[in-house]
């Protein structure tokens, strides 16, 4: 038996062979969201997909976030499993109501009767100078919420085999996929599919320090675990892939063999899920811990428009570099 | 308005039973009040007293297999659907018999079984949910019809404009059933819209649209047979503003500072369940004895879903943490 050759694919290219995966398997699904048919989608990932699909299934709505969401949980109740596609984050806002209010809670306030089987997918993130009204990091905050499912694809392999695990989920599932991931280039093998959502992964293995990133920061995390073991810092990295429900074990497991942990994450630091994972490692492994554990996170700015503060608002390399050699040699 | 019920008379079977559910959902909601103050039911209670020909006329023409959304004031809409009382009164006590098992509430009254989708308590948060349920069925090619009730308070909200437009622009299956009672909680329609003509604003999306006496249960179910068959027939979205009036405050917590008293002595002369009763009784379609038998049907149903709720049990507070995710039936 021959090996299929990996193939030369983007995380944009990745997300539409999963999407078009989902059209063909599943007749009840259905993408839809503001320019995702004729335009193509904002950001390109549905570009082509009208065409195959026709317009009942890839359908373009108004600017109505609220309708198209609240739609997208009633599709659902109704029997379909509607995907829906949110332009970037700070807009889900105009949709807030229905997610929480509606998406989150159905399922709890019938007393179990009504599941919503619905994906929603979003843009997250900065790194492209789009100031404060699309560069935020909110996963976070939609982390808070019980009876929703958080997904951050960060990988080739996560951004193409996610979406249809989501879609065979019973309940509401937000995925996060980070503005500055689309181009993202690798190898993915053709015969790629579905992927476990439940467990966090480790993408570097380390033995003194745990760097803990997920989405957009896995990137940065990576570089800068480079860079450390050039310095003869020895650090493991640990890709969140879901921030609801967290992988405690996973998190604790590292931390209990390094000794040691640096959250990564572009939110803000104040109430944000850097901090939750902070919690939780201060309550599970305090006694592992051979330093108090930090953070690399946003400056607590709306993200500002212009390259070097939005480079300076953003957490970097050299910041998550700083960090784990303070920890590890006691100055950066 | 559309013409005067006194024009039709409705076949006898058919008027005692619009007669029934009226004074049903009254007599229920008036054992609610009774067991608020009795402390056993708490939370918020929203009661539909003067605006039962709203629920049980547009539901006439309804079947079996389409969908209801509602509000949070819906024990009415629910009972008319066919939600039992004895559930619904268990579900206010807060009982796992309820039929959300005692996670809604008043408010959040759910049942599989009827198709239906709940009492939203975010004012026009049921709009777009009753969108989707029909663009599902348009999507799977059915021909059932999602009925979303809501206040004129709505009209206020984004979603209400968000999702008629929605609506008419796919050519969905959805009666819009717009409750209007004059007062969004304390704040009169004069004083919120700029445009008071609900009928109007709804029409501006290409919706048909047309005012209904909401106080004349006839009215009420011509105008939604004419609105259901013209969706049944694929005519799209049709929009009902039924004009109406709730004689009780909004909520149990409610001193009424924001209405004359008379306002509300005036309406009650339009009571829709008198004011029908006599229009049959003028026909010779309705007797005291029916009257009597009818109240003492509706007390003996009243009295088990008491006697049902005062006997449910209690959730385990072990299965708190239960329907936050599906278990494995959903999947």
């Amino acid at each position: 038996m021959t090996a299929v050759p990996a193939m030369k694919v983007s995380y944009r290219e990745a997300i539409r062979a999963a999407l078009r995966e989902a059209l063909q398997r599943d007749e009840r699904v259905f993408l839809m969201g503001e320019d995702v048919g004729r335009y193509g989608g904002c950001f390109a990932v549905s570009k082509g997909l009208l065409e195959e699909f026709g317009p009942e299934r890839i359908r373009d709505t108004p600017l109505s976030e609220s309708a198209f969401v609240g739609a997208g949980i009633g599709a659902a109740l109704g029997g379909m499993r509607p995907i829906v596609e949110i332009m970037t984050v700070n807009f889900s806002l105009l949709a807030l109501d229905q997610i929480m209010n509606n998406a989150a809670t159905i399922l709890h306030m019938s007393g179990g009767q009504f599941n919503i089987p619905l994906v929603i997918r979003m843009t997250t993130g900065a790194g492209r100078q789009l100031a404060a009204q699309h560069s935020h990091s909110l996963e976070g905050w939609y982390a808070h919420i019980p009876g929703i499912k958080v997904l951050t694809p960060a990988t080739l392999e996560d951004a193409r085999g996610m979406l249809w695990t989501a879609l065979e989920d019973p309940d509401p599932i937000l995925i996060f996929e980070h503005g500055s991931l689309y181009n993202m280039e690798g190898e993915l093998a053709p015969d790629a599919g579905p992927v476990d959502i439940s467990r966090a992964a480790v993408r570097r293995r380390g033995g003194q320090v745990s760097l803990i990133a997920y989405g957009g920061t896995l990137g940065k995390t990576l570089q800068a675990a480079e860079t450390l073991g050039a310095e003869g810092i020895d650090a493991e990295v640990i890709d969140l892939r879901t921030l609801r429900p967290l992988d405690t074990p996973a998190v604790i497991e590292s931390v209990s063999r390094t000794h040691r942990a640096i959250i990564v994450d572009e939110g803000w630091k104040s109430g944000s899920i850097a901090a939750e994972i902070m919690a939780r490692i201060t309550e599970q492994a305090f006694y592992d811990l051979d330093a108090p554990p930090a953070r690399v996170c946003s400056a607590e700015v709306p993200m500002p428009y212009a390259k070097h503060l939005e480079d300076a608002a953003l957490p970097q390399v050299p910041a998550i570099v700083a960090a784990a050699r303070q920890m590890v040699k006691g100055h950066a | 308005m559309t013409r005067p019920a006194s024009s039709e008379v409705p076949k006898r079977e058919h008027a005692l039973h619009l007669l029934h559910e009226m004074l049903r959902v009254r007599r229920f909601e008036e054992k609610c009040v009774e067991l608020y103050s009795a402390a056993k039911i708490r939370g918020f209670l929203h009661l539909c007293i003067g605006q039962e020909a709203v629920a049980v006329g547009a539901m006439q023409p309804l079947e079996a297999d389409d969908a209801i959304v509602a509000t949070y004031r819906e024990h009415g809409h629910a009972l008319v659907r066919g939600v039992s009382a004895k559930s619904i009164m268990a579900e206010m006590y807060g009982k796992v018999e309820g039929c959300s098992r005692g996670r809604g509430g008043s408010m959040h009254l759910f049942d599989t079984t009827t198709r239906f989708y709940g009492g939203n308590a975010i004012v026009g948060g049921g709009l777009p949910l009753a969108v989707g349920l029909a663009l599902a069925d348009k999507m799977q090619g059915r021909t059932r019809v999602t009925a979303c009730f809501f206040g004129e308070g709505a009209v206020a909200e984004g979603e209400f404009h968000e999702s008629l437009n929605l609506a008419a622009l796919w050519n969905l299956p959805v009666l819009f059933c717009c409750e209007n009672n004059l007062y969004a909680m304390g704040t009169a329609l004069e004083r919120s819209e700029s445009e008071t003509d609900l009928a109007l604003k709804a029409s501006s999306f290409e919706i048909p649209a047309w005012p209904v006496d909401g106080m004349d249960v006839l009215s009420v179910e011509e105008a939604a047979r004419r609105a259901v068959g013209a969706i049944r027939g694929g005519g799209g979205p049709h929009f009902l503003e039924l004009r109406t009036y709730r004689f009780r405050a909004h909520s149990m917590f409610d001193p009424e500072l924001y209405r004359d008293k008379r306002e509300v002595e005036e309406w009650k002369k339009r009571d829709p369940i008198p004011t029908f009763a006599a229009f049959l009784q003028r026909r010779e379609l309705f007797t005291d004895e029916d009257l009597s038998r009818m109240e003492e049907q509706i007390a003996a149903e009243i009295q088990e879903a008491v006697a049902f709720a005062e006997a449910g049990t209690w959730e385990p507070v072990e299965d708190l943490a239960r329907f936050v995710y599906s278990e494995p039936q959903n999947r």
